[in-house]
């Protein structure tokens, strides 16, 4: 056997190993995620060892402790969930309003200074979150938006901003130019060109880009620690599971529960959308 | 702009001379409001990045070199009194310098591990299979999911009283007892005959980061492998090429400049990463990254110029790295951002 064909037989079967090990380390934490989150205390600390639920221990009891109102003895995460939906969906219009302007200027128009400022658009990339947080904390406390969904969602523009002008940028690029000059010929101005021709042709873009956005929002811990830690009211659901982690003994299914309610809406988006969030971000990716 | 205005006539001496005057009037104004329109496109998605991003940095720099506390900032003024002891007190502190130390072993072990990781998971789901689109598309859960939930349930699955791991390790693979993953600081290994410490908990958070990030580097490796010419690598293999020579000298040049992008992009998150670590540890069990210990000053002590200052350090061991970095690897990098 030659070693081509000895690394061939090898690698066929080395690429199912590998394949297996990526579905269980991926799948795994998040099927035991959904186990544990229906199966009562008790059962979890007699047998940790099980990673199955019998129809005996199935319980809903976790998602009612997590989701009901906090007046009336439960976690209240409906309201948090509200709260995470609103800063999220604000952080998307104010970060699309913001970027799909610039982004376009940078891969269309030539003007002076576009390439500093396209160089500047990337460098925010490499300002950590933990330096920002340090003045944007002051700033918010002297403005007082500090524990307000709004300064919130404000203050996640400076995340997401960057990753959406890269995204934006690299689609406004692959429509052909020939397109915008015949709608200027027509005599359409910037705006209406804008308006009619670039953003209808960019929507699915637009879209990928509001997802992803979404998904950061979402996700964000840092910032809701700092800003809304203060005010029970105002948390987002991230934050409002870690604090229930931190407070008074509350069982791990039920955190389990939460977790899966943190989890869900993101999951069922990226699931809706997948092959647009991935080639949203990777595209520019793949030339030689 | 005045270049570009006196540009396009000078290209244009060849037409006839009345078609060309008409030109370069028409070529010149075009420019000129090409030039408008793109400032107008630009201003305010520049206005909001300079008061979001620029201006709170320019505060930080201010702030390291202040003596602020939170209750001070809301009386005094933007230049309040000049001090170089928040930077003193960085760096006599005595946890400062182990937790840089702490933080560059945790960024060059997650940013290699995710990336390889993520190589290798390229490469195995690159030809198509029955189930392939599903895989790929589940691989990506660890990098969509909250930071919040994922925590949660490695806490859970590592936690040595009723954590899966440690059951099975114990019932299963015959470990002596449970692991601490996450509280324990050192364990003992012997290895011929060396007794060696490792460290436990930063392993951990580094097998997590690796995890939650190995999708990002999976998904830009993967795009770029279905882009890679076939004609190459039949070449190749007509020649009797292994799979490994293909990889070695066929795949990897073509990969390396995403790789080198990724690196960079890994490098820069992973080393102010806060979330993951605060998490899982909240900085404890020798897994004190910097980007804890701000948080710890600007929360627990409020301590507003002694935050400043560290992250301004951090940030500045930050663009030494990249400096180093990119006079290494400047051009594939650089190639591929463009």
């Amino acid at each position: 056997m030659t070693r081509a064909q000895f690394e061939i037989r090898l690698f066929a079967v080395l690429r199912w190993v590998v394949i297996a090990f990526l579905a269980v380390i991926t799948l795994f934490p998040f099927y035991y995620m959904l186990v544990l989150s229906v199966k009562p205390i008790d059962d979890l600390l007699l047998d940790p060892g099980r990673i199955w639920v019998s129809a005996s221990e199935f319980t809903l009891g976790t998602y009612r402790a997590v989701l009901t109102p906090t007046e009336e003895g439960g976690q209240g995460f409906l309201r948090l969930l509200g709260n995470s939906a609103l800063v999220s969906l604000g952080t998307v219009a104010l970060t699309l309003l913001a970027s799909v302007p610039g982004a376009y200027a940078i891969s269309r128009l030539r003007f002076f200074g576009g390439r500093q400022v396209g160089a500047l658009f990337l460098a925010v990339y490499l300002f950590p979150a933990t330096l920002l947080a340090v003045p944007l904390f002051v700033m918010f406390a002297k403005i007082g938006l500090q524990g307000s969904l709004v300064g919130l969602a404000i203050v996640y523009i400076a995340q997401t901003v960057p990753v959406s002008i890269y995204m934006l940028r690299n689609y406004f690029a692959t429509i052909p130019r020939s397109v915008e000059e015949a709608a200027a010929l027509d005599g359409c101005s910037r705006l209406s060109i804008m308006r009619r021709i670039v953003l209808p042709l960019a929507a699915p873009s637009l879209m990928a880009t509001g997802l992803y956005v979404f998904m950061i929002a979402w996700n964000e811990f840092l910032f809701a620690l700092l800003f809304l830690a203060a005010d029970p009211s105002l948390w987002t659901v991230s934050l409002g599971l870690q604090q229930l982690a931190n407070g008074i003994e509350v069982p791990k299914t039920v955190l389990m529960a939460g977790s899966v309610v943190l989890t869900v809406p993101v999951v069922a988006l990226f699931y809706a959308a997948e092959r647009m969030l991935t080639d949203g971000l990777t595209s520019g990716a793949d030339k030689s | 702009m005045t270049t570009r205005l006196t540009e396009p006539p000078a290209r244009s001496d060849s037409g006839s001379a009345p078609k060309g005057g008409e030109q370069r009037r028409k070529r010149g104004t075009a420019a000129a409001q090409e030039n408008r329109a793109g400032l107008a496109f630009v201003s305010p998605t520049l206005i909001v990045v300079l008061v979001v991003v620029v201006l709170p940095i320019a505060w930080t720099v201010l702030l390291a070199f202040q003596r602020a506390r939170l209750v001070d900032i809301q009386t005094q003024g933007l230049l309040g009194n000049w001090t170089l002891r928040n930077f003193e007190q960085v760096f006599a502190s005595p946890g400062f310098w182990s937790s840089l130390w702490t933080t560059l072993l945790y960024t060059a072990g997650s940013t290699f591990g995710s990336i390889a990781l993520g190589l290798v998971a390229a490469l195995a789901l690159r030809r198509p299979f029955r189930g392939r689109a599903a895989l790929r598309g589940s691989m990506l859960l660890p990098y969509v999911a909250p930071v919040v939930a994922v925590t949660f349930v490695w806490e859970v699955m590592l936690s040595p009283q009723y954590g899966i791991v440690n059951e099975w390790g114990t019932g299963v693979l015959g470990w002596d007892g449970p692991v601490a993953f996450l509280s324990q600081r050192n364990t003992d290994v012997t290895v011929l005959g060396v007794e060696l410490p490792v460290p436990v908990a930063l392993l951990t958070v580094i097998a997590f980061e690796i995890w939650r990030y190995f999708p990002f580097a999976f998904l830009f490796l993967l795009a770029r492998l279905q882009a890679v010419p076939s004609g190459l690598e039949e070449a190749a293999r007509i020649d009797g090429a292994s799979p490994l020579q293909n990889f070695r000298h066929i795949l990897l040049p073509q990969l390396m400049p995403v790789i080198s992008l990724l690196a960079v992009l890994r490098l820069i998150m992973t080393f102010n990463k806060f979330d993951d670590v605060y998490l899982l540890t909240g900085g404890g069990a020798g897994t004190d990254v910097v980007a804890v210990r701000v948080y710890e000053f600007l929360t627990a002590r409020f301590d507003v110029g002694a935050a400043a200052a560290q992250a301004l350090v951090l940030a500045a061991v930050l663009a030494v790295l990249l400096g180093v970095y990119f006079t290494f690897f400047a051009r594939k990098t650089q190639e591929e951002a463009q």
